[in-house]
């Protein structure tokens, strides 16, 4: 009879444990990581070190920010990473087959991006595809589609298209800044301050969240539930082309599938993301963190000349261990 | 011709955590006959057959089989006796993307393949074509049952139960979802099992007619207890409605006497897309409460979610003081003036993850935005706070998760949140399932002033003494239709039950 209640004491400190690990492991992880990485190389802690990270995690958290949103509405957009390169070649084109400047280039490319979107949402809201298998089709589907565009994926500047075509264009030195520092780490944080706020303080932030919750209650609280799914990939699909554009600006080519790369990360950041601070949902400032904890890992650990081939290792355990700490405590 | 054989239950009692579901009851069924087993909501009939069919192991009492004692205490046990239950919600027995065949010899599959692992696909097929020519019915074996009809998917069942050496067959209120036709076709197996089978059927049902045109003998159910155990000659519908609701000692609640209006609602010719609403007309004043009644499952809840908008409408219209209502979706329901407060409360009325206010100002949160769009969450929690105490909901605060309210705090959130939006015609559907006394007074007040306001009320509920209590007129209904009206002060229960379940 004794030992019952000693047990259940014990219990309740365990869980009072998880509790606090879920809610702070992740802001302990990076300490821990800042000051094992500091300590094991000096050269790790220096401010432009510093920089490298924030700058190495742009990118990703923006089109993380895009998977939070899809998240939100209980949903999940893998078509994010195709999305990026998918606009990647269309500004590149832009600048480089027709000389256009960077305003034109970049507002063209993400509208023509988001055709991404209105087939995701298609496909999910009126054909009722699972969001996850949905999106694996489109991720596919937009993939070849920039390929195919590109003539094989790639262009640069004076590289003559694929019929032989002699290209004239450049790349304007404007389009060039956003993807140096501090310029790209600035957008990167104007992007996640704009989607918090967005996410906590509109209305359609609120709906959003709730439609993700308990889709039917959204639905006969008189929510229109299926324009805010198509919202949260619209939403999703245009961060991902900023991400793109991003990413163009920094590379200053159109590679073979340049933001496939991203896609993992950005899962893992976004996942991460979820449990920081105890907010147990999708949110942009969570996924900033989760960025922040996967760019760590990966600078600290090829600074410690881990070779790049095994860096997913780790990045995939860690997405795993994102993943059990966001779904451990709902199974109880 | 085998040798009859015959199932008693002798004092069985079982309590659930709070209840007492069945008190010494007694039950026996014989090879050969189809017996009705009758009782209101929750008096306690699909608990007993649970029981026969070995999903309960902890009541007490005992099962004879023939005079043995039968230890029945799991699904196993039951089986090996040869009875099988059939339950209501044949979707979870079968396996859909599997096909007749695979899903008929489902238990010779998964029992009696012991240590082979080759399926001879020739056989099941011809098996599953034996047991279905024994039943009667003509299916290709290699259908999947996810293309098949209800009616089809439980005629499965059926020879799935008899797949395997059947003794006694439970039919857990089959009809409810069949059609005439098909509801004839079920009979006409049943007898055939009965007659020529040495079958003996229980059948549950709320239909009186099918009852007595189907059942030889009879056991009614009233909280638990066996009130009637007869043959059927020995009782009329009339009587065995008195039986199933005897004498009640349940608190009545005064009804607020409102002045009532001009007609705000008008319903006519309404059907829903799947049949689930038939040609269903009525009207609602202002300031009267209309109580919309009927059984489990005779379309009251379709009816509130149809005319919402939630369900797809074939044909019909409503006039809304006179102008045609879209109901095209809940969205636009909303915004013509309509509330819905639905059945399924933790699944589609409350969001159990969501803060209290949240939940509140749900439905009417463009009341609370300032700039664009921006919430007002200052105003929301201040509005929030005045429902709080209006309703008396038990909460620390405005901020509390709704999941670690009460049931009956839940529900007054899931009310609570249309009186912010201020509709014109609120529909209750089921409001006081799970509720405590306490707050069953607290909404019955409320809807009693809502009524004060002027608003319609439609007061959606299988609970016949609540109906009379809260409203001004009753429609009944039965078979996804309305088969009565009745103003409040003429119906009595008796009344009311007897068309309820199809009396004519």
């Amino acid at each position: 009879m004794t030992a019952a209640p000693q047990s259940s004491t014990s219990k309740q400190r365990l869980s009072v444990i998880i509790d606090f690990l879920s809610k702070w492991g992740t802001i302990i992880t990076i300490f821990v990581l800042l000051a094992f990485f500091s300590i094991a190389m000096p050269a790790f802690r220096t401010p432009s070190n510093m920089v490298t990270i924030m700058r190495s995690i742009s990118i990703v958290t923006v089109i993380a920010t895009g998977i939070t949103v899809s998240l939100t509405v209980d949903g999940f957009d893998l078509s994010v990473g195709s999305v990026a390169t998918f606009t990647v070649a269309l500004v590149m084109s832009f600048f480089v087959w027709y000389g256009w400047g960077t305003v034109p280039a970049i507002i063209v490319s993400l509208l023509i991006a988001l055709s991404v979107a209105l087939v995701n949402s298609f496909l999910i809201v009126k054909l009722h595809i699972f969001d996850l298998l949905a999106t694996l089709a489109t991720m596919f589907i937009f993939e070849g589609v920039a390929m195919t565009y590109t003539g094989g994926g790639s262009i640069s500047q004076g590289m003559p298209r694929l019929d032989g075509t002699p290209t004239t264009g450049a790349i304007p030195s404007g389009f060039r800044l956003i993807g140096q520092s501090p310029y790209i780490i600035l957008i990167m944080l104007v992007i996640v301050m704009l989607v918090h706020v967005f996410l906590t303080y509109t209305k359609h932030g609120r709906y959003l969240y709730i439609v993700g919750g308990n889709r039917e209650a959204a639905r006969l609280s008189g929510i229109p539930v299926n324009r805010y799914r198509t919202l949260a990939y619209f939403l999703s699909t245009l961060l991902a082309g900023l991400g793109g554009i991003m990413l163009a600006a920094r590379i200053g080519s159109a590679q073979i599938n340049a933001g496939a790369g991203y896609l993992m990360p950005a899962v893992a950041a976004a996942f991460i993301g979820f449990s920081v601070a105890g907010v147990k949902k999708p949110n942009a400032i969570g996924t900033l963190v989760g960025a922040i904890l996967v760019g760590l890992l990966e600078n600290g650990l090829i600074m410690m000349s881990v070779p790049y081939y095994s860096l997913n290792i780790i990045k995939g355990l860690v997405l795993a261990i994102a993943l059990a700490i966001t779904y451990y405590k709902k199974h109880d | 011709m085998e040798s009859k054989h015959r199932l008693e239950m002798k004092g069985i009692s079982i309590e659930f955590p709070g209840v007492k579901a069945l008190d010494n009851v007694d039950f026996t069924v014989k090879s050969g006959e189809i017996h009705a087993l009758v009782g209101a909501n929750g008096a306690g009939k699909s608990t007993l057959m649970k029981i026969l069919g070995g999903a309960y192991d902890h009541y007490t009492g005992a099962i004879y089989f023939d005079g043995e004692k039968a230890n029945i205490r799991h699904p196993r046990d039951a089986k090996e006796l040869g009875i099988d239950v059939v339950y209501q919600e044949v979707d979870t027995a079968l396996i859909p993307y599997l096909t007749v065949a695979e899903n008929i010899m489902l238990d010779k599959m998964a029992n009696e393949m012991k240590r082979k692992h080759f399926i001879r696909w020739g056989n099941i097929h011809r098996s599953a074509r034996e047991v279905m020519k024994r039943v009667g019915i003509e299916l290709d074996t290699h259908t999947l049952v996810q293309d098949l009809s209800l009616a089809e998917k439980q005629v499965v069942l059926i020879a799935r139960a008899l797949a395997t050496n059947t003794n006694f067959l439970v039919l857990d209120e089959p009809t409810a979802p069949l059609s005439q036709t098909e509801t004839e076709e079920l009979f006409r197996l049943m007898r055939d099992l009965a007659q020529n089978q040495n079958v003996g059927v229980v059948f549950i049902s709320h239909r009186l007619p099918e009852i007595f045109e189907v059942c030889e003998t009879i056991t009614i159910l009233r909280d638990g207890q066996v009130v009637f155990d007869a043959t059927i000659e020995q009782i009329t519908q009339q009587k065995l409605v008195e039986l199933m609701l005897g004498r009640r000692f349940e608190e009545t609640y005064p009804k607020i006497h409102v002045p009532i209006g001009d007609v705000i609602l008008e319903v006519k010719g309404l059907n829903e897309e799947s049949g689930r609403v038939r040609d269903v007309n009525f009207t609602v004043r202002a300031g009267e409460i209309v109580g919309m009644t009927g059984l489990v499952g005779a379309g009251k809840t379709e009816l509130c979610k149809t005319l919402f908008g939630a369900y797809p409408v074939k044909s019909g219209e409503a006039l809304l003081h006179g102008k045609p209502l879209t109901m095209k979706s809940p969205h636009s329901a909303v915004k013509q003036g309509l509330a819905l407060v639905p059945e399924e409360r933790r699944k589609e009325g409350i969001l159990v993850d969501e803060p209290v206010y949240v939940n509140l100002t749900l439905p009417s949160l463009d009341k609370f935005t300032k700039g664009p769009d921006f919430v007002n969450t200052r105003a929301e929690k201040s509005i929030a706070r005045q429902v709080i105490k209006e309703l008396g909901i038990v909460t620390p605060s405005e901020e509390q998760k709704v999941a670690y309210l009460s049931g009956g705090n839940q529900q007054k959130v899931a009310v609570g949140k249309w009186l912010i939006a201020d509709a014109e015609i609120y529909i209750f559907d089921e409001p006081t399932k799970g509720v405590d006394v306490g707050a069953k007074r607290d909404i019955f007040e409320l809807i009693g002033q809502l009524a004060k306001q002027g608003k319609g009320v439609i007061y959606a509920s299988s609970e016949i003494p609540e109906i009379l209590d809260i409203s001004d007129r009753v429609y009944v209904m039965y078979d996804y239709t309305i088969v009565k009206e009745f103003e409040t002060s003429e119906a009595t229960e008796e009344s009311i039950l007897f068309y309820s379940a199809g009396g004519q």
